[in-house]
């Protein structure tokens, strides 16, 4: 292959599935935010129509590797990225790349609820107004809330802003938000951790419905829910040995495989709750 | 001060707050409470008293005065119409000019333009040309400014004339360089209301914004200035009402003549600075007269502010629920 495969030691990181049913090719070298390293060595692929999953104790760099696979992360002026993230053939990182272009591709729900300052239709009509999307408007903001289950409690309060709902009702307005373009890859950072259970697994229900077609990463704190929902597990652990705490992934596999039979150590004492 | 029901629970550390507690407690109440009715008393004591001095010249002129045109102390004929339109005149090209201006920077300081330490740098460029005193910009005004336009004022006029904004020659003060440097003047207010309004806004939304796929232009437009809007609509009212009042400079530029025109080249007049030119050489009458239109100017303002207030509400509840 080429350098990077060098780089990468670790047994476990070199999971890997066949080409032809990955939508993104991550290969993570090192992930920097100013000199501190908080990400190294790490080949992640989201496989096509799958849902993986990103566990690990917090701290361990789940939503610096989520945030980098849609350039998130360029908003940040002190992030430096080494690596590759191949999408499509293309490698998301090189310069001719517009990370603004990458991300109408790559769409993104993340941990806090953030809806705009406008009404809740306006919010889920929000990418496709940008897209120039010419169909029915009204439809595809229907079909979203329906999909992020929000429908029913908004369909009479369409024009109230989006800032008027509960913390729950809001990330669940974003999950709409994000749905409502279709992006061909959805990045999804703790999306229910603001939710309660009833919320979360109606959420998960979308999640599985969104899989039929498109690609879902998700990282999650759950562990039952990681069970529930992902096909594909990847686990994270940080090193402490440097002095530094630098994120890694230590096993990638089957969600059951890791979390029945881990190769690892680590994942054997994270999953079995033995984690310190 | 309350009786202590829980004296008897065992604790080496819980126990009531003491009497001096209570104390500093009902002292900071009586403090707060005091400097409200001492607000509350001063503009009910000002517009009373300006009422009281105004009275006969609203019995003698009654509501004629706010409609007609003629300012003549001779013939004993007062009317502000053309004050009314100079003020709002002058003061919405200035929010026009100083609110667009003002805005922008506010987005250039705040959107990530600039290095963080050079943005405060030039903030504080912006918030200094607040501390320049009024007759200074109108010093400014007459011997920078007017040489400095009035070129291209008569080159507008001799060749798009018929323009109604256009329709004088500027031959010295007149409405434009009053209203660039009212613009000016209100500048540093709108600006720096409106970087907060800006900072204000939480960084996931902007988050949010850019992980639909926006662009810088569309993230700004779309969803930072709707976020910030309650923010830079106080900013532009605050700064209309620095415009309504401003009285030296204007004095000094618009050219106090009682005229109602739209040519931005025609001299003009607004009542503060009516107020500040007429004073001085008053008889009876005519400070009675002076003292109606003060009150017109604080009833402007009063509305203005009302108005303002009311769109900021509708834009809050629009766009943030609340
Ligand atoms: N914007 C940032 N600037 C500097 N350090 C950051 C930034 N975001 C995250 N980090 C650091 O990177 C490490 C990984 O963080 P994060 O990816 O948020 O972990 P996780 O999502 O697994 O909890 C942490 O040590 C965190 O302090
Ligand atoms: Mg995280």
């Amino acid at each position: 292959m080429n350098a990077t495969a060098d780089a990468v030691t670790s047994p476990a990181a070199t999971w890997s599935i066949d080409p032809q049913d990955t939508v993104m090719d991550c290969r993570l070298e090192k992930i920097f935010y100013g000199d501190f390293l908080a990400v190294r060595n790490s080949i992640v692929p989201i496989e096509k129509n799958k849902i993986t999953g990103f566990i690990g104790p917090s701290g361990c760099g789940k939503s610096t590797v989520l945030r980098s696979l849609n350039r998130m992360n360029d908003l940040i002026p002190v992030f430096r990225f080494e690596g590759s993230v191949t999408y499509h053939g293309q490698d998301i990182y090189d310069k001719s790349i517009d990370p603004v272009l990458v991300r109408r591709y790559i769409g993104m729900v993340f941990q806090q609820p953030n809806p705009f300052s406008m009404s809740i239709y306006d919010n889920v009509a929000f990418g496709l107004r940008l897209n120039r999307y010419k169909g029915d408007l009204d439809e595809r903001v229907e079909k979203a809330l329906r999909s992020a289950a929000l429908w029913t409690e908004v369909k009479d309060k369409l024009k109230n802003s989006g800032l008027s709902l509960s913390g729950g009702q809001q990330q669940r307005l974003c999950i709409a938000r994000a749905v409502a373009t279709e992006p061909d890859v959805l990045l999804m950072d703790e999306p229910c951790s603001a939710l309660d259970p009833i919320a979360t697994r109606q959420v998960e229900e979308l999640m599985l419905e969104l899989k039929e077609h498109y690609s879902v990463a998700l990282v999650t704190h759950n562990m039952q829910q990681a069970t529930r929902v992902a096909d594909t597990t990847a686990f994270f652990s940080v090193d402490i040995s440097q002095g530094s705490r630098t994120g890694y992934l230590v096993e990638m596999g089957e969600t059951r495989q890791v979390f029945e039979d881990p190769q690892a150590d680590l994942t054997k004492e994270y999953v079995s709750g033995e984690f310190s | 001060m309350a009786s202590n029901p829980f004296a008897h629970v065992v604790t080496k550390v819980c126990g009531p707050p003491s009497a001096a507690d209570y104390g500093a407690d009902k002292l900071l109440r009586a403090v707060v409470w005091g400097a409200a009715a001492v607000i509350l008393l001063l503009v009910t004591y000002i517009v009373f008293e300006l009422g009281r001095q105004a009275f006969p010249a609203m019995l003698s002129f009654g509501p004629e005065f706010l409609y007609s045109t003629t300012w003549d102390v001779q013939a004993k004929q007062f009317g502000i119409l053309p004050e009314i339109w100079g003020t709002l005149y002058s003061s919405l090209l200035a929010l026009l000019l100083g609110g667009v201006l003002g805005v922008a920077i506010a987005i250039f300081l705040t959107q990530d333009f600039l290095d963080h330490r050079v943005s405060n740098v030039f903030r504080t460029i912006v918030e200094m040309l607040a501390a320049i005193p009024s007759v200074v910009y109108g010093l400014w005004g007459i011997y920078v400014l007017i040489p400095l336009i009035r070129p291209g004022a008569n080159w507008l006029h001799d060749s798009l004339g018929w323009f109604p904004f256009f329709g004088t020659s500027l031959s010295g003060p007149g409405m434009a360089p009053a209203a660039l440097v009212l613009a000016v003047m209100i500048l540093p207010t709108v600006a720096a209301i409106s970087v907060d309004a800006f900072k204000r806004v939480p960084y996931k939304v902007k988050e949010a914004a850019y992980g639909m796929g926006t662009t810088r232009w569309e993230a700004i437009l779309k969803v930072m200035l709707p976020s910030a809007s309650s923010g830079i609509l106080a900013a532009l009212v605050l700064g209309f009402g620095r415009a309504l009042g401003e009285t030296m400079a204007l004095a000094m530029l618009i050219g106090n003549s009682n005229q109602i025109s739209l040519s931005l080249f025609a001299p003009a007049n607004t009542l503060a600075s009516l107020l500040a030119s007429s004073f001085p050489e008053a008889g009876p009458i005519e400070v009675q007269a002076l003292m109606y239109a003060a009150l017109a100017l604080l009833a402007i303002t009063l509305l203005v502010n009302v108005f303002g207030l009311w769109i900021m509400k509708a834009a809050t509840r629009k766009f943030e629920g609340r």
